[in-house]
């Protein structure tokens, strides 16, 4: 028998296995790429997430690998084009479910995107709600205050919805809870320049750029395969 | 009282004049019931002779016969021309001289009574019930009650089909939005408030409005789902008319809801989330409002090998389209982001390749690239096409797929 005396070691046991001051666990939604979901841990539902990187950084590729993935899983979703540049082709052979994704097209129109997306999120029931700001000039995605981001944090604050942006560079700043930088690694093409070459995909990091403060930088690399 | 009308034409509206309680009883043969006619038109006769009037009014060549109850009123309406007032108490005497014809027995009923050599109604009357009961059976003695013109029974009045419509005369024209929301409202409520009580709700609403320059406004809503949520609807016709506003003022509303029974399914306790479909429905409009109307909905690909053809469809959050698999199994694929419409550029080519392209927002040399991929299609039709499709690497390390047709050299979007 321990010399310890009861409450103390209920106590103690109590400490141990729950710490009641914590904040509850947030629930996330997989993103699709092992590595990045273990590095990232995942977009955080009722949060903020900024995909940002330049041109040819794998941005889309990733959004649409997290959109099929939600699809997949029966969540209904929208996207939210500010530039009327989301091909459905692609989008069909990364696996997502066009019948569960609502697109609202808004063409050269960051302003209308921004509205659209807040009546999105506050209609509530969307699993993933995703803003497409990707080839929006920088100008026009400076333009946006940070008053409005806060809006829009706001809104899907306390919400079962995962809200993604995808922007040449981050916008959001304080509002993201998670940013997720891409950067262009290399291109891969096979077959001899001029007879058989073939583009065969792009190879692309990923940085959790928020998450590297508190645990350290993650670096993920994946290979998006050309359709 | 009973009156029935025998003859061809729309008898039932004419009857309908007359009385809320009208059966059809045979084939040509409709039949009222004409109590309390008699404080408007006084005696039967005068009765009758209205009906004739009003019929002659509708062209409608008809036979009428007044009776005690509706079985001799019709027999007296299908044997006698004209108009026929059967006394009270006195109806075998009336019928006595009408075929057994007019009684509908069955065939071999009717074997069994030309036989016995039983034509007329008299003849029939005057047989014991015993007697017929125990050769004829019930069918017989039923005949022989018919044929003394003492059957009791009600009518089986037709039911007019329900109507959900409500209308309003506005004391002036209304020009703006609010006010009319205001009557709308009130319409919605009634109508809303009717449905609940037979236990309905509605999946389609009909909007016509009446504008002061003799021209009339219509919309249709439909929704998703049935439903009864007022603020609901009233926000969709309110979008609905913000889009597509009245020509002039309104002087007249009428609406009209299509009733349906309610929605009785309930989602799995484990089911994802989804939108409340007629949120969902609300919500898509409001975004409709601010992009423009054929700019939200579900992209559908299109058999064709077209490039990027696609068509829109109306959301509905992919219900009843396949259960849910737990993972994706496609994978990471690279995404194109098209350009609409395609940028116009100009291409340097060597050797026949790509070397140096300029478009819009872009511009620099061809580092790396694979192609031509020629294509062509629909050149079975009119609509015939050709293109050869480049994948280029720019200096900058931006991918971009770039293509050729007859209108020139065209950036159809880059690899994102």
């Amino acid at each position: 028998m321990s010399a310890v005396p009861l409450p103390k070691r209920l106590e103690s046991l109590l400490e141990n296995s729950q710490n009641w001051q914590a904040p509850p666990p947030v629930d996330t939604i997989p993103i699709g790429i092992p590595e990045i979901d273990i590095a990232a841990g995942g977009l955080p539902r009722g949060c903020l997430t900024e995909i940002f990187g330049p041109l040819s950084s794998g941005r889309m590729s990733l959004l649409l690998s997290i959109l099929a993935e939600a699809t997949a899983r029966a969540e209904v979703c929208a996207l939210v084009d500010a530039e009327d540049a989301f091909d459905p082709c692609s989008a069909a052979a990364a696996g997502v479910r066009l019948e569960r994704l609502l697109w609202v097209r808004c063409p050269h129109s960051a302003e209308q995107a921004l509205k659209a997306a807040d009546l999105l999120v506050q209609g509530g029931g969307f699993g993933l709600v995703a803003m497409d700001l990707g080839d929006t000039s920088l100008q026009s995605a400076w333009r946006i205050s940070l008053a409005s981001w806060f809006r829009l944090r706001r809104a899907v604050e306390h919400t079962p919805t995962a809200l993604v942006t995808v922007a040449r560079q981050s916008n959001a700043k304080t509002c993201a809870s998670l940013q997720l930088e891409c950067t262009r690694q290399r291109t891969d093409w096979s077959g001899t320049c001029g007879v058989s070459r073939l583009l065969r995909g792009a190879e692309t990091q990923v940085t959790a750029a928020k998450k590297a403060k508190k645990s350290g930088i993650c670096l993920p690399v994946f290979t998006a395969a050309a359709i | 009282m009973f009156a029935c009308l025998y003859g061809s034409g729309d008898l039932t509206a004419l009857a309908c004049e007359f009385s809320p309680v009208v059966e059809r009883s045979a084939p040509g043969a409709v039949t009222l019931d004409t109590t309390g006619l008699d404080r408007l038109f006084g005696f039967p006769q005068n009765i009758a002779a209205a009906i004739a009037r009003r019929a002659a009014e509708y062209g409608l060549d008809i036979r009428i016969a007044i009776a005690a109850n509706p079985d001799a009123a019709i027999r007296a309406a299908r044997g006698i021309e004209g108009i026929s007032i059967v006394p009270q108490g006195d109806e075998a005497k009336f019928l006595s001289m009408l075929p057994v014809t007019l009684l509908d027995p069955s065939p071999e009923l009717r074997e069994t009574l030309d036989r016995w050599g039983i034509h007329r109604f008299r003849d029939l009357a005057l047989l014991p019930p015993l007697g017929i009961a125990e050769r004829l059976g019930v069918e017989g003695l039923r005949l022989r009650e018919l044929a003394l013109g003492q059957t009791v029974r009600k009518l089986i009045p037709i039911e007019d089909p329900i109507r959900f419509e409500s209308e309003l005369d506005l004391e002036y024209p209304v020009e703006l939005l609010e006010s009319l929301a205001f009557m709308l409202a009130r319409l919605l409520n009634g109508l809303a408030t009717r449905l609940a009580t037979r236990a309905l709700a509605t999946n389609e609403l009909h909007l016509r409005l009446k504008l002061e320059n003799r021209t009339t406004h219509e919309s249709r809503l439909r929704f998703p789902v049935p439903s009864l949520d007022t603020k609901a609807f009233l926000k969709l016709l309110h979008l609905d008319l913000e889009a597509h506003p009245p020509a002039a003022a309104v002087i007249h509303v009428w609406m009209g809801a299509n009733p349906v029974k309610p929605q009785a399914a309930q989602s799995g306790l484990f089911a994802p989330l989804a939108p409340e479909p007629v949120a969902l429905k609300l919500t898509i409009e409001r975004v409709k409002a601010i992009t423009g109307e054929d700019r939200v909905g579900s992209p559908e690909l299109l058999d064709t090998h077209r490039p990027g053809a696609f068509r829109m469809t109306e959301f509905t959050g992919g219900r009843g389209k396949g259960a849910a698999c737990v993972t994706k199994t496609s994978p990471i694929q690279l995404a194109l982001r098209r350009f609409r419409p395609p940028l116009q550029a100009q291409v340097s080519l060597a050797a026949e390749h790509p070397c140096f392209v300029a478009a819009k927002n872009i511009r620099g040399k061809v580092q790396d690239h694979a192609g031509p991929w020629r294509m062509s299609g629909d050149w079975w039709t009119t609509y015939s096409w050709w293109r050869e499709e480049w994948d280029i690497a720019l200096a900058g390390g931006e991918l971009y797929r770039l293509y050729r047709e007859p209108g020139g050299w065209f950036v159809e979007g880059s690899y994102d």
